[in-house]
């Protein structure tokens, strides 16, 4: 059962040129081999801090992160974590970033010295305790990280009428996750339409955001290579982190719970089958 | 079933309590010495699973409640909290989202069970009617608790759910706004809900109790079907039935686990972590999965029957398909209970079985899809070379325009010219074009679907673009079979199944040989191993 | 255990039993205990609870003879700018008879083990009796007064008569410089 309608299309030919606006299925993003894929990996911290360090120098200018404080940068689990650890050579007490091979003590993030540095080198705007004006602070630890714009509708003012997303759980909200961000990051092709930019991993192939990666924007102190590339997948790794904070732990519980649920299962079986001994069923 | 009770207070103190509260009693007949059907297999100890369930959503559910906070400004942000600030909140929210998913895996396998064995047949119709009471409350308090994270699928789950409502006919909208609190989802709703989802879980342990009695009062069922005759027939509750019941129930946990440890996401959609606004509606809206079957019906009817609308039918349907199930011991006519020793009923059965599956597929895909690739094709005239005629067209008013442009291109026809078509510029006016003289040329294009035959004629336009300034396209469109077309075919199976299918099957079905009791076959079986 | 005789094989196999559940039922003990701890232990302070901030308090601002009260981690915390008068009556009864003896001096001390300015007081506000917030310049010493149930402590915030048995808390603070301090 053939439906046959014919329709006459009458359009100059000049008109349908540069309509490449076609909106068709968005590419689908690479999947680049994160230590995090795996049922067992954790994050490369390292990863998370560059990660860090990208999204405060440039995401952060238009991008709030609302249910992060930089308190959470230092807690158990937190790119910033800081044990204390005894120096092989010297025998004195050291802090170290990240969870050593062995030994370490837990230092509070209270008493982290680059979490409280990160948070003080922030500006935040707050009410002052004795005036009752807003004024300006240097930032603490407890403090939510810094909302670039008062509201959205300062946000969007700000941004051409498009908002800047919250992105403390982004790589939960969207298809993809980390591979997905990456992938959008480093994307861009260069075509642009007034102020849309073109990216084949965006749903419908133009965003408003401009190409926010610049090659060598942001110094790397470890020596990584300084690519756009690079910067994306950082970024990307901390984002995830961000949005799933207790990972690691979960996973290395959920090795524990599974294990001991096993042994429950063997011993429990073993039981219902000296109950029924015997019997006929 | 139940019997003289055989319990004896061996201390004083039970002696002295058996006199004034006999809960110990109580117990020991319904949980130890309740006589429990030897032949019992695997798929009779999901109702432990689902009690261990029940309570696993309850305690987790109070504690999430302790931090939660039922307000559309800080909804999301108190649920973000939990996960990240409270202790093992990040173990505690999983295991409720989770768990929600396996009470419903639970459920189904539950149902089908009864369905199989026909545990709904007399003397369990009020056992079964009770059972089917739980699954809908369960279905509602999956829903209210949906809502409360206040993410994208959150309110616009609840925006469509409580448009549900309107279509009833006269008091519909007024029972929509009574829900919603409001003209929309907002505050009033989310806070009401928060009350509900708190509510139910407590009538819903209310049902179990009178089910669990139900159920002691007629005795369970068994794989054949068969009544219980005597001792021989049954072994104690416990620890017979209640280690049997563990033992499937840690398989069950390991299961669990798997989701809450290493994809606490995946039965969840991306959508839900965008906090709800009330400005956007996300590309597509779909149920949590075991919805999704009724999600299928509900879309299902995209026609009118009479007076009746495709969105009140779809709604109908929906509702249908659960309140069959309460009739159902009266709509099997079947005197055999097991399906065991019912081979056609079972083939029906295990269709239905693949029906409601299918249905889920469906309930998540979007509507429009093709099930059976199909090819569109198109064919583009134009004309190379010639002259573009343009003349302007003018009827006397608006509704004359028709004739009008009829007119005009006839006309133009009539003086040999090809391609001949009118614009309309204005409710009266317009231009007809036409191409005098030149080549007549064609081309055909052809694509998987119908967006994609749009952008293939664009292309091949785009390719010829010097050449033609106007093209005549012809579109073949393929007699297509969507999802939607599948969900019909499915929901017409289900009620089949219900209405029809077993009805007539019991009145003229030959059962196998059933046996005469539990033990027999079993104590043969058991001979012959 | 064909070779076993009846008896043995059945003694084996009470043994083998008791085995089984009495493992079942351990293994099964730990895990009610381990779940039950992450129910128990989420009613604890969370993180962000746990992290509160510090409060500042700009002394400048109190004159002498008053006192503020600044909210620190939710809890009231009195600061109070001692006059001439107040301080000489709390060093004076460094020596009385004391139901928690401690010396005037010792409860100005910061944070950190630093002396304090006998001119400010920073103390909790909750009475620690049952936690009511004491009114001042009531009561026999001058101090403050519990309205509740008659607690009254003197111009060191400590404890003289009534059902309260300690000292006003110390709030731990810090002078950040000469007119500021933070408390926590």
């Amino acid at each position: 059962m053939l439906r046959k309608f014919a329709i006459a299309a009458a359009a100059l030919s000049a008109a349908v040129v540069g309509v490449a606006f076609a909106a068709g299925e968005a590419e689908h993003p690479h999947d680049y081999p994160y230590s995090f894929d795996s049922p067992v990996g954790g994050y490369d911290m390292g990863q998370v801090q560059r990660g860090f360090q990208v999204y405060q120098q440039v995401c952060a200018s238009c991008h709030g992160m609302d249910h992060l404080a930089y308190r959470h940068l230092g807690e158990r689990g937190g790119p910033f974590a800081v044990y204390r650890v005894t120096n092989h050579e010297t025998g004195e007490p050291e802090l170290h970033v990240g969870q050593p091979a062995h030994g370490g003590t837990f230092v509070e993030v209270t008493d982290n010295p680059y979490v409280r540095a990160i948070a003080e080198a922030v500006i935040i705007t707050d009410a002052d305790p004795n005036s009752g004006q807003p004024a300006d602070r240097p930032g603490r630890i407890s403090d939510r990280f810094r909302s670039p714009f008062p509201n959205e509708i300062a946000a969007r003012a700000s941004n051409g009428g498009a908002y800047p997303v919250d992105l403390s759980v982004i790589t939960l909200a969207r298809h993809g996750g980390a591979d997905y961000i990456r992938s959008l990051l480093a994307g861009y092709d260069g075509q642009t339409e007034g102020v849309l930019h073109h990216n084949p991993y965006f749903p419908g192939g133009w965003i408003a955001m401009p190409p926010p990666l610049v090659e060598g924007a942001v110094p790397y102190a470890d020596g990584t290579a300084t690519t756009v590339e690079q910067y994306a997948t950082d970024v990307a790794a901390f984002l995830q982190w961000a949005g799933d904070p207790h990972m690691e732990q979960r996973k290395k519980t959920g090795l524990v719970v599974l294990a001991f649920l096993i042994v429950l299962a063997g011993l429990l079986y073993l039981a219902y089958k000296q109950v029924w001994r015997g019997e006929s069923h | 079933m139940s019997g003289p009770s055989t319990y004896e207070p061996k201390t004083g103190f039970t002696r002295w309590l058996d006199k004034r509260l006999p809960i110990i009693r109580l117990g020991y007949d319904s949980f130890v010495a309740y006589p429990t059907p030897r032949n019992l297999n695997y798929w009779w100890t999901f109702g432990a699973m689902l009690s261990l369930c029940l309570a696993v959503q309850i305690i987790t559910g109070i504690v999430l409640a302790m931090h939660y906070i039922p307000h559309v400004d800080e909804a999301f942000a108190s649920v973000q909290r939990f996960k990240r600030d409270v202790s093992f909140g990040w173990l505690i929210q999983p295991i409720h989202a989770v768990g929600a998913s396996m009470f419903f895996l639970a459920v189904y396998i539950h149902m089908f069970r009864g369905l199989y064995y026909g545990s709904y047949k007399a003397p369990r119709e009020v056992l079964w009617i009770l059972g089917c009471i739980i699954y809908l409350l369960m279905v509602v308090t999956g829903f209210l608790g949906y809502t409360l994270p206040w993410g994208q699928m959150s309110f616009w789950g609840a925006t469509v759910i409580t448009n549900i409502l309107g279509a009833v006919p006269l008091v519909g909208e007024s029972i929509q706004v009574w829900i919603r609190g409001g003209g929309a989802i907002d505050q009033p709703t989310l806070n009401r809900f928060f009350s509900l989802h708190y509510l139910l879980p407590f009538v819903i342990a209310g049902v179990v109790v009178l089910h669990i009695w139900a159920l002691h009062e007629s005795g369970q069922n068994n794989p054949t079907g068969v009544d219980v005759k005597s001792k021989a027939d049954t072994v104690p509750f416990s620890p017979h039935a209640t280690m049997k019941d563990l033992f499937a129930t840690s398989l069950f946990l390991i299961l669990f686990g798997v989701f809450v440890f290493y994809m606490p996401d995946a039965l969840g959609h991306a959508d839900n972590y965008i906090p709800a606004n009330a400005l956007q509606t996300p590309p597509e809206i779909v149920p949590e999965w075991y919805l999704l079957p009724f999600y299928a019906i509900l879309r299902a009817v995209d026609f009118n029957v009479g007076p009746i609308d495709s969105k009140l039918g779809g709604v109908i349907a929906m509702f249908a398909s659960i309140a069959v199930l309460f009739v159902l011991p009266w709509l099997d006519t079947s005197r055999v209970r097991s399906m065991r020793y019912r081979p056609i009923a079972r083939q029906f059965f295990l269709i239905f079985v693949v029906v409601c599956i299918a249905l889920g597929w469906c309930g998540g895909q979007n509507p429009g899809r093709l099930i059976v690739p199909a090819t569109y094709n198109a064919t583009l005239n134009w004309v190379q070379g010639g002259e573009v005629v343009e003349q302007p067209v003018q009827s006397a008013g608006e509704a004359g325009w028709d004739e009008a442009a009829a007119e005009a291109e006839e006309a133009m026809r009539a003086q040999g010219m090809t391609l001949v078509a009118t614009t309309r510029t204005g409710a009266s006016v317009g231009t007809v074009r036409g191409v005098r003289g030149g080549a007549p040329q064609s081309a055909s294009v052809s694509a998987p679907s119908s967006d994609g035959l749009e952008e293939a004629i664009t292309e091949a336009k785009e390719e010829h673009a010097a050449a033609a300034p106007y093209y005549m396209v012809e579109r073949n469109i393929p007699g297509t079979f969507t999802v939607t077309n599948l969900s019909q075919v499915l929901t017409a199976y289900y009620f089949l199944f219900f209405l029809i299918i077993l009805p007539l099957l019991g009145l003229r079905e030959t059962p196998g040989r059933v046996p005469e009791t539990i033990a027999k076959p079993v104590t043969t079986q058991t001979e012959g191993a | 255990m064909a070779d076993a005789g009846a008896v043995g094989a059945h003694e084996e196999d009470a043994t083998r039993r008791d085995f089984i559940y009495i493992a079942a039922g351990a293994v099964g003990a730990v895990g009610v205990a381990g779940t039950a701890w992450v129910f128990v232990d989420q009613m604890n302070p969370a993180a962000d609870t746990r992290a509160l901030a510090t409060t500042e308090v700009d002394l400048s601002a109190v004159e002498a003879g008053q006192q503020i009260q600044v909210l620190w981690q939710g809890k009231p915390v009195f600061v109070r700018h001692r006059t001439a008068d107040e301080i000489a009556s709390a060093q004076r009864d460094d020596y009385a008879n004391l139901k928690d003896p401690q010396h005037d001096a010792d409860r100005l001390l910061q944070a950190d083990g630093a002396a304090g300015k006998p001119e400010y007081l920073i103390i909790e506000a909750g009475c620690t009796h049952l936690g009511c917030i004491p009114t001042f310049a009531e009561g026999a010493y001058n101090g403050w007064f519990c309205p509740c149930h008659g607690s009254v402590y003197d111009t060191s915030g400590r404890i003289r008569s009534g059902p309260a048995p300690e000292n006003l808390y110390v709030a731990p603070y810090v002078y950040l410089n000469d007119t500021t301090i933070r408390i926590g």
